[in-house]
Formats: structure tokens, C-alpha cells, sequence
């Protein structure tokens, strides 16, 4: 009985396109610009968070054909620094960490709780225009000159040394930082009160779990960042003297509460996208997800964990030796929640009737990429081997598995999942999963070369290298222009599928989650009733029993 | 007189125009204003748990300079006006005081004592920031703002080694942006109770609606509390002596 595939039931007739949807609720650019839907604003986002992506993109994809000879005769060496800079402060500031929570949490979390609207959704739009206003302020300083201080403005460097725009590039951050915030207090209210009658805590969806964890380092991190921040910015403006040596200011402060921020925010980058995949996976696996409570808890685990590692970005930088040993130690305590997770989604697999859309591509690449982006981040937690490799493309290629493996493939798995929710209509089947392939192999060759380069000794941020480096560089930029060409395809299939793509229906993956049980895309109010729930998530196994004659 | 008429007492009648007053406020979102209302409460919460990590920041900030350089930062908390500081502590406190009663009138249904104890938390918060930009003025006239207005060879004079001159900058670095951090919270605060004052005069509150009263009420509670923590952490961390 395993082996037989389970039979769909009959399909009536080819699904078409509701009359009434929130895209053609109201007309007008008005309508959209001074929108309170949830869903409205999610697409409002969707467009500049994406414009932003190609941004950074194309600023990396310039450094990499620098790196192709051992002199980098590219750029000038200022210019190499601005162009890392730029990457890192676009796609950080202005990509990873707002994307999932604003495209896929601002559509999706009150349609997977059974509510209208967010709950403050005036706020909502509030975020989106300060989010705008930061991103537009960031491209005017980078057009008017950029900054070499790299997306971590260490002090004295950032507050004294550099000539460029550091107060306008931070302003821009401080200003997203609020709108990140803002959404995140938004989406904690939303989930404590507004859900739907019957969907208790431990009924709510994975993703709504990981949104609500993610949601508290909002809160709670990104104040701290705000603050550092704006004290940089008044001491290079007021001369005013916070983390100025000279004054005897201690720039480790500034360390310490930039990494007080910036490593949970590794986990606001990756605790959304595992909820992506937690939902994906289970849909394409034909069964319930493994253990969910524990996957519930472990979100939460990971982000009261991120709290307590900071200093692990400063084990070189001049800390004591017996808080760097409690900061590694705490760091290898990270490994338990995050393996938590893989194990579930490995176990959810298991004797699953697994099918492989774009989508499950997607989430397969994510645990692969995430995997390994975590095993290295063992090794750099290890305190002797973090003083070899620290501040090498040992780093570098680990963080991009986390945040490129994990973050960019677990945001590209929701977008397909749910592109027929928002859209209403379907994309190239064969091109999607072409995608999905490109990207991880071209992902792959891109950061693979790097661990070994870091290993080798190749310090990060540096415009040329010595020349037995060139062969695995080289490796790394024909990788990268493989991924480049796996980033454009989506645009090429996903765009076109607005107009030519077959109307979707309802629930095209034949999902469970409250979010399918309504018209794709959805009316302006979610549901045409409020609905009631009665049964816990991801109940695909009792699907089978249904549908057999 | 119709006989159904006089079975609704005023109580009752008064009761159905609140509720029907109460369900215009209600927002498409929510079910009813109680829920409505837990939202708002948890939202500012939540809000203030963020205020609370803004703060924290500068606060851990000037608690690590103060450690590293107890020295200079004792001699520079001693030219702070402790007298003005610890007026505007009790002014605070006693707003806190008519923010409470405004609330609680508020609950109540009580249009004037609501419009009263709200203008009196205004104006209390007003005289706050007057007494604070006096101390401001005093400050300037005494050169402790560091990178414009400030004088190293009179810390040296004092009794300072000249190369403990620069932690004194470091204090008043971190006094001006924390109370003008604050400060600009004040601002805030009187201007959002000068909005309730005018919302609360046309009768826009009733017992089953009040939720910005609460909800600015909480937001005003933790701009005090902040000044209570600002206040020895800056003011009271030297010898001060009377006539200083």
C-alpha cells in the first residue's frame, strides 16, 4: 500500500480567476500607496526588497571579477572597499533581514492565523515608508560618494578615519532598523490576539511560529543597534567623543553592542526561512511535519541562544580569555536547536511521498546549504581554530551558506510555495525547478572554493591576493556567475506568469493551512467567513485515508 | 408614551449609547473593543520593552566609562545642577500622579476631572522641559559641552591630571544625549496628551472606550521611570555639597 501513489481526487474543471481579489479591490496608485492591506503593503515591499537584492548583487558581482587575477587591477583598491561595503550594507540591512518577515510574513501571517488584517495596519504602512525612506537614503550616500567602512563600522574607523558617507549610509540603517522594529511589534500583538477562533498555540503553522521568535529579536536587538549607531553618528557630527580613543572612549563598546545586535540578527535572517521550509516541506512529503512542538520550541531556543553569542565576532579583538571560552562554549549550544530542526525535516521526509516542484527544490537545496553553513560555524565557534581562520574567506563562506544557502533559498522556496497565493496563477513548472537547480549548483561553486581559500589563509576584504590563490578564485567567480544567471532566471518565469500562467485555484499543492482555504489571490478580507479551526497543522497523512474509494 | 420606552432606565439607555459610541472606534481587524483594547496594551508594551533596550544601551555605555574612570566622572556628575535635576524628579512624579487619575477618570466616564488631570499632566510635563532647558542654559554658561562650548585647563584646575580631562568630555557626552534623548520623549509625551486634552474635551472617550488614554498613560509612566534612573546615574554619583 505504501508504494502505490495516492490518487487526486477528480479535478472538477480547470480552476479561473476570482472576480474579486485585493489586487483589483482598488485602483489606482493611491490605492496602493496609502493601502492598510496586509497583502497590498507584503507587495509593496516586494518590489523594492527584490530592486535592492540586485543592487547588492551587481556591487559583489563587480568585486568577484576583480578577484579573477592575483593583482586585481579591476578597481581602484577604494573602490574595491566601497563595492564590499555597499554588498554588505544592501544586502543585509536592506535584503536579508527585512525580506521574509515583510514579502511572506506581512501576506501570509494573518491569512494563517484567520484574521483580516494585521493588527495595527496603519502601522504597517508606517514601516513600509520608513523602510523606503532608510533604503532611499542608503542609495543617495552610496551614489553620493559610498563608504569603505564595511557593513560593520567598526570604530575608530567609521567615526574618525573614513572620509566617506558613514553618517548617511547609518542614518539609512537606523531608519530601516525602525521599520524592521515596528514589524515586529506588529506581527507579536497580531499573533497573541487576533487568532482565528479554535487555532491555539500549538495549532499555529511553523512559519507563524518562526515569525513570532523573529519578531523578538526585532524588539529587542535592534534598539541596541539603533543606539550604537546614533552614537557614531553623533560623534562624527557633534564631535561629542563616545568610542574615541583619544578621549578614552573604548572602541570594543562599539564592537560589543554592534554584535549584541547583529548576531541575532543572523538569526532574524534565518529563523523565517526555516519556517518556509518547515511548511514546504511537510506539503511535498505528503505528511504531517516530525515533531512539531520541538520544532515550535527550537525556534524560540535559537533566538533566546542568539542573545548570548555575540562576542564570538570578537574572540581576536582583544577580550578576555575566560569570556571568550563561555561565548564559544554558548555559541556550540546554538548547534542544539538548529539540529533540532534538520533532524525533524529529515525525519518528515522519511517514508514521505516526496515530489519535487520548485519549491521542494528549493527547501532541499536550504537543508543541504544550511547544513554545512552550520557544521563550519562549529569550527569557527572552536576558539584556536576561530584565531586561525578569523577574518578569512573561511568566514566569508560561511556566513553565505547561512544567509545565501539558508536565507536566499529558504525566501526563493516561500515565494514559489506561495507566488499562486498572492498571484493567483501558476509559473513555468520546467523553468522553476531549472532554477532552483542553477542556483544551488552555482551557489555551490561560488563558496565551496572560499572555505579552502580561507583555510589556505586569504583574508577577507582585500582587492588582490597572492598568486597560488588565482585557481580557486577564479573557481569562486565562474560559480558566482553561474548563481548570477540562477538569480535572473526567476525573473524571467516569475514575471511572465502575472499575465500568461494558468489561473492557480484555491490550493494548487493541495495544502493544509488556513491560507489555501481561501481564493488565490485572496479577496480583500482573507476569507468570506471567519474561519474555525479544529485540528492541529500539517495534517496531510489523514489526506490518504480520504481518498481512498 | 410608548410602554417599551420606559422599561430602559437612563443606566440602561446611557450603557447602549457607550456601546454603540464604542463600536464606531472599533477597527475592521478585531472582533470587539475589549480585544481591541488588549492589542493597543500589548502594543505599547511591547513598545516600551524596546524603549527599554534604547536606553539600556546608553545606560550600559555610561556605566562602563564610569567604571573604567571613577575619577573623572565623579568630578564632572558634581557640576551637574543636582537642585533642578531633583525639582523636575518630583514634577515627574507627581505627573505620574494626574496620569493615573486622568486614566482613571477616564474609566469612569467623567468628561471634566478626565480633561483636567490630562491638562495638568501636559503642563507638568511642560515645566519639565522649561526647567530643563533652564539647566541646559546653565550648563552652557559653565562650558560642559563637550565639542563646542567646554574648558579643559578648568577640570585641570579643579584637580584633575590633565590627561583625565578627556573621560570628562565622555561624561557630559553621554549626559547630553541621554537627557535630551529623554527630553525628546517628554516632548512627545506633552505633545500626545495635548491631543488626548482636545479628543477628550469633544467626548471621544467612554468606559468602553478609552484605549489611548491607557495606552498614553503607560508610554508617560516609563518616560518617569527612565528620568528615576537618570537621575543618580548622572546627578547623584558625586559628593555634592549645598550652594554648588
Amino acid at each position: 500500500m505504501a508504494t502505490q501513489a495516492i490518487e487526486q481526487p477528480p479535478v472538477p474543471a480547470a480552476p479561473e480567476m476570482p472576480q474579486e481579489t485585493y489586487l483589483n479591490a482598488a485602483r489606482g496608485v493611491f490605492s496602493w500607496l496609502l493601502t492598510k492591506d496586509h497583502k497590498r503593503i507584503a507587495i509593496l515591499y516586494l518590489i523594492p526588497v527584490t530592486l535592492m537584492f540586485f543592487v547588492g548583487g551587481a556591487a559583489i558581482a563587480v568585486s568577484r571579477l576583480n578577484l579573477m587575477t592575483p593583482e586585481g587591477g579591476l578597481v581602484e583598491p577604494d573602490t574595491y572597499n566601497k563595492l564590499f561595503t555597499i554588498h554588505g550594507v544592501v544586502m543585509i540591512f536592506f535584503f536579508l533581514v527585512p525580506v521574509i518577515p515583510t514579502v511572506l510574513g506581512n501576506f501570509l501571517l494573518p491569512m494563517m492565523i484567520g484574521a483580516k488584517d494585521l493588527a495595527f495596519p496603519r502601522i504597517n504602512l508606517l514601516s513600509w515608508y520608513l523602510y523606503m525612506l532608510g533604503a532611499g537614503w542608503a542609495t543617495i550616500a552610496v551614489l553620493a560618494g559610498g563608504v569603505d567602512t564595511g557593513w560593520t563600522f567598526y570604530t575608530p574607523y567609521s567615526s574618525q578615519a573614513s572620509h566617506y558617507n558613514v553618517v548617511m549610509t547609518m542614518t539609512g540603517g537606523v531608519i530601516a532598523g525602525f521599520s524592521s522594529l515596528l514589524t515586529g511589534l506588529n506581527f507579536i500583538v497580531t499573533v497573541h490576539w487576533l487568532r482565528a477562533p479554535g487555532l491555539t498555540w500549538f495549532r499555529l503553522p511553523i512559519f507563524v511560529w518562526a515569525t513570532y521568535a523573529t519578531s523578538f529579536i526585532f524588539l529587542l536587538a535592534v534598539p541596541v543597534l539603533a543606539m550604537a549607531l546614533i552614537m557614531v553618528i553623533i560623534e562624527r557630527a557633534l564631535h561629542f567623543g563616545i568610542f574615541d580613543p583619544a578621549l578614552g572612549g573604548d572602541p570594543l563598546l562599539f564592537q560589543h553592542l554592534f554584535w549584541f545586535y547583529s548576531h541575532p540578527a543572523v538569526y532574524i535572517m534565518i529563523l523565517p526561512a526555516m519556517g518556509v521550509v518547515s511548511e514546504v516541506i511537510p506539503c511535498f512529503a505528503r505528511k504531517q511535519l516530525y515533531g512539531y512542538k520541538f520544532v515550535a520550541y527550537s525556534s524560540f531556543g535559537i533566538a533566546c541562544l542568539g542573545f548570548f553569542v555575540w562576542a564570538h565576532h570578537m574572540f581576536v579583538a582583544g577580550i578576555s580569555m575566560y569570556a571568550a571560552m563561555i561565548f564559544s562554549s554558548l555559541t556550540f549550544l546554538v548547534a542544539v536547536p538548529s539540529a533540532i530542526k534538520v533532524f525533524n525535516w529529515t525525519a518528515t521526509l522519511y517514508k514521505g511521498s516526496i515530489s519535487f516542484e520548485a519549491p521542494m527544490l528549493f527547501a532541499l537545496g536550504f537543508i543541504a546549504l544550511f547544513t554545512m553553513g552550520g557544521l563550519t560555524g562549529l569550527f569557527l565557534a572552536t576558539l584556536g581554530m576561530d584565531m586561525h581562520v578569523h577574518d578569512t574567506y573561511f568566514v566569508v563562506a560561511h556566513f553565505h551558506f547561512i544567509m545565501v544557502g539558508g536565507t536566499v533559498l529558504g525566501y526563493m522556496a516561500g515565494l514559489h510555495y506561495w507566488w499562486p497565493k498572492i498571484t493567483g496563477r501558476m509559473y513555468s513548472d520546467w523553468w522553476s525547478r531549472i532554477g532552483a537547480i542553477v542556483m544551488f549548483i552555482g551557489f555551490f561553486l561560488t563558496f565551496l572554493p572560499q572555505f579552502v581559500l580561507g583555510y589556505n589563509g586569504m583574508p577577507r576584504r582585500t582587492h588582490m591576493y597572492v598568486p597560488e590563490f588565482q585557481v580557486w578564485n577564479v573557481m569562486s567567480t565562474a560559480g558566482a556567475s553561474i548563481l548570477g544567471v540562477g538569480y535572473i532566471l526567476p525573473l524571467c518565469y516569475l514575471i511572465p506568469s502575472l499575465w500568461f500562467g494558468k489561473p492557480a485555484g484555491p490550493n494548487p499543492w493541495h495544502a493544509t493551512g488556513l491560507e489555501w482555504q481561501t481564493a488565490s489571490p485572496p479577496p480583500k478580507e482573507n476569507f468570506a467567513s471567519s474561519p474555525v479551526v479544529v485540528r492541529p497543522p500539517y495534517q496531510y497523512h489523514l489526506e490518504k485515508a480520504q481518498n481512498e474509494p | 408614551m410608548n410602554p417599551e420606552d420606559s422599561l430602559l432606565t437612563d443606566e440602561l439607555r446611557e450603557e447602549f449609547e457607550q456601546t454603540m459610541l464604542a463600536s464606531e472606534r472599533l477597527e475592521a481587524q478585531f472582533h470587539d473593543i475589549e480585544q481591541q483594547h488588549q492589542a493597543a496594551s500589548l502594543g505599547m508594551w511591547a513598545f516600551l520593552a524596546t524603549e527599554v533596550m534604547f536606553f539600556g544601551t546608553l545606560f550600559l555605555g555610561v556605566y562602563v566609562y564610569r567604571h573604567a574612570y571613577p575619577d573623572a566622572f565623579e568630578k564632572a556628575s558634581e557640576r551637574l545642577n543636582w537642585l533642578i535635576g531633583g525639582i523636575n524628579t518630583v514634577v515627574l512624579l507627581v505627573s505620574s500622579l494626574t496620569v493615573v487619575l486622568a486614566v482613571h477618570y477616564a474609566s469612569l466616564g467623567r468628561r471634566k476631572p478626565l480633561v483636567v488631570f490630562l491638562t495638568l499632566t501636559m503642563l507638568l510635563g511642560l515645566c519639565f522641559l522649561s526647567l530643563k532647558g533652564l539647566e541646559y542654559y546653565i550648563d552652557y554658561l559653565e562650558n560642559l559641552i563637550p565639542g563646542w562650548k567646554f574648558e579643559p585647563q578648568e577640570w585641570v584646575q579643579a584637580g584633575l591630571r590633565p590627561d583625565q580631562v578627556p573621560n570628562v568630555r565622555l561624561f557630559f557626552s553621554f549626559y547630553w544625549i541621554m537627557t535630551s534623548l529623554h527630553a525628546l520623549h517628554v516632548t512627545i509625551g506633552v505633545g500626545a496628551m495635548a491631543v488626548l486634552m482636545v479628543l477628550a474635551w469633544r467626548g471621544h472617550f467612554s468606559p468602553a472606550y478609552y484605549i489611548p488614554v491607557d495606552v498614553t498613560a503607560l508610554y508617560w509612566h516609563f518616560v518617569d521611570i527612565v528620568w528615576i534612573f537618570l537621575l543618580p546615574t548622572l546627578y547623584l554619583m558625586g559628593t555634592h555639597h549645598w550652594g554648588k
